[in-house]
């Protein structure tokens, strides 16, 4: 078995308009800022993304935003803190002037939404969001006295991930922060295409500390190490 | 829709002297989150103590801003400030994070807040003022650290910058969770809310509860031991 793909092009040729792709990275951490790239020179189209944010620390999906190239996007934390930073950004202007559609979700119920899709969960309930605008159009169910909130599992066609070092069986490790959404994603999504600071041989990797076991990953591709300034604005 | 001003301003305690009245609350051995603006700023009063920061993006024992040489890139705190790991630190994905934070593994929450009601109501995620649809906005970790944590504490500015009350007896701003917040501290004063409504229970130097009561929309009670802002 060998899930390496030579070039990150080649990794992403397939995704056919109207995917929906979960990417990785909270804010500048773990983020597969190569993948993202990528995916504007291949240039699909009316593509669902499914991401923290469209903007702060993740300057490198405003470009598919700029291309026209995503419908809607499924976020928790959408927009730069600053109002007057904001103003200005792309994706903003998108959204006031109605041409890409946005759905948020706390934190926790985004990413766990994405838990249960890898898991086989239809949906969960949970205290988050009850009595705020969270909950509109949501089953309420009161559980031991307390109300909840009925969530759909997210599954993606595609998901991008960052991961540290990973093997031709696509077992990955991710580093520190830079963990972050990457599992959740990656089990979640039909597809995931995994890009790694390092390709290792396979047995190199400590096997207590793979993080994602290979059977989730369907394409792993090499990237090296890029550096960059952690930060918002 | 924002209820109209009270035309005195206070000099009250510096955004450093909230942060620091929030970690004299602080128990030791207690797990605690701290949200962006006024509580990141509690960390600076809290080293050498017996208390472990958790860092939403997935991190146990974070430790002081990271400068220079210490630096990681792979390693920043939810608000991307790159950050240090203490002894007995430990990683893990932004989804168990939030298991620990839903399932009540948090003591204490510290939040920023547009708005607390007097009955415990936080409103922090969306300012209707940017223009975007209701439902639209930056929840971030938010809302689940407000339900998940065992006690919020709201660190605050007492009104706007334009003297607006944020103390209110209803949000009108949209809520992040209801009846959650447990103490308010702000620059005038710490406000305890209690099933009865908001107990004015200290004040900043140099104010009375007179001046804390014509900035504050609810009617406050003002407790028997009312007192100095214990800094």
């Amino acid at each position: 078995m060998d899930k390496v793909f030579a070039s990150i092009d080649e990794a992403v040729k397939d995704i056919p308009d109207g995917a929906s792709i979960a990417i990785g990275g909270f804010f500048t951490a773990g983020t597969p800022v190569e993948l993202i790239q990528a995916l504007a020179r291949q240039g699909a189209k009316n593509l669902t993304i499914i991401c923290q944010q469209m903007g702060p620390g993740n300057e490198d999906v405003t470009k598919l935003v700029e291309q026209g190239q995503v419908k809607k996007a499924i976020v928790n934390y959408p927009f730069y803190r600053s109002a007057s930073r904001g103003a200005n950004s792309p994706f903003e202007i998108a959204v006031r002037a109605g041409k890409i559609e946005v759905e948020v979700f706390p934190m926790g119920t985004f990413i766990e939404k994405m838990r249960a899709a890898g898991a086989g969960i239809a949906g969960f309930y949970t205290p988050t969001g009850v009595g705020t605008v969270v909950e509109r159009g949501k089953e309420k169910k009161v559980f031991n006295g307390r109300p909840y909130l009925l969530e759909i599992a997210l599954k993606p066609d595609y998901a991008f991930i960052h991961a540290w070092k990973g093997d031709r069986f696509g077992n990955c490790m991710y580093r520190k922060t830079a963990q972050n959404y990457n599992p959740e994603m990656g089990k979640a999504a039909r597809i995931t295409i995994a890009q790694v600071e390092k390709v290792v041989e396979a047995g190199e990797l400590d096997p207590d500390k793979v993080h994602m076991p290979g059977v989730y990953v369907q394409r792993v591709v090499e990237v090296g190490r890029r550096t960059y300034k952690p930060g918002i604005d | 829709m924002v209820v109209k001003p009270n035309k005195k301003k206070f000099e009250g305690v510096a955004r450093e002297l909230i942060a620091l009245r929030i970690a004299n609350d602080l128990q030791d051995g207690s797990y605690v989150n701290l949200g962006i603006g006024i509580p990141t700023l509690v960390s600076n009063w809290i080293e050498g103590r017996d208390i472990v920061l958790q860092a939403e993006i997935g991190m146990l024992n974070t430790g002081p801003l990271a400068e220079g040489d210490n630096i990681d890139q792979d390693c920043i705190n939810a608000s991307c400030q790159p950050v240090t790991e203490l002894p007995g630190c430990c990683y893990f994905s932004d989804c168990e994070s939030f298991a620990m934070i839903r399932g009540g593994y948090m003591d204490v929450a510290v939040l920023g807040a547009l708005q607390v009601s007097e009955k415990g109501d936080l409103a922090g995620w969306n300012n209707p003022d940017r223009g975007f649809p209701e439902h639209v906005g930056n929840i971030g970790g938010s809302m689940d650290l407000a339900t998940g944590a065992k006690k919020v504490i709201a660190a605050m500015e007492h009104v706007t910058t334009k003297g607006d009350y944020k103390i209110v007896k209803k949000c009108t701003y949209p809520v992040t969770a209801v009846g959650v917040v447990k103490l308010i501290v702000t620059d005038l004063a710490v406000l305890e809310v209690t099933d009865k409504g908001l107990v004015l229970k200290e004040v900043a130097p140099g104010l009375t509860a007179e001046d804390v009561q014509s900035v504050t929309e609810p009617k406050l009670i003002i407790s028997p031991d009312l007192k100095e802002m214990a800094l």
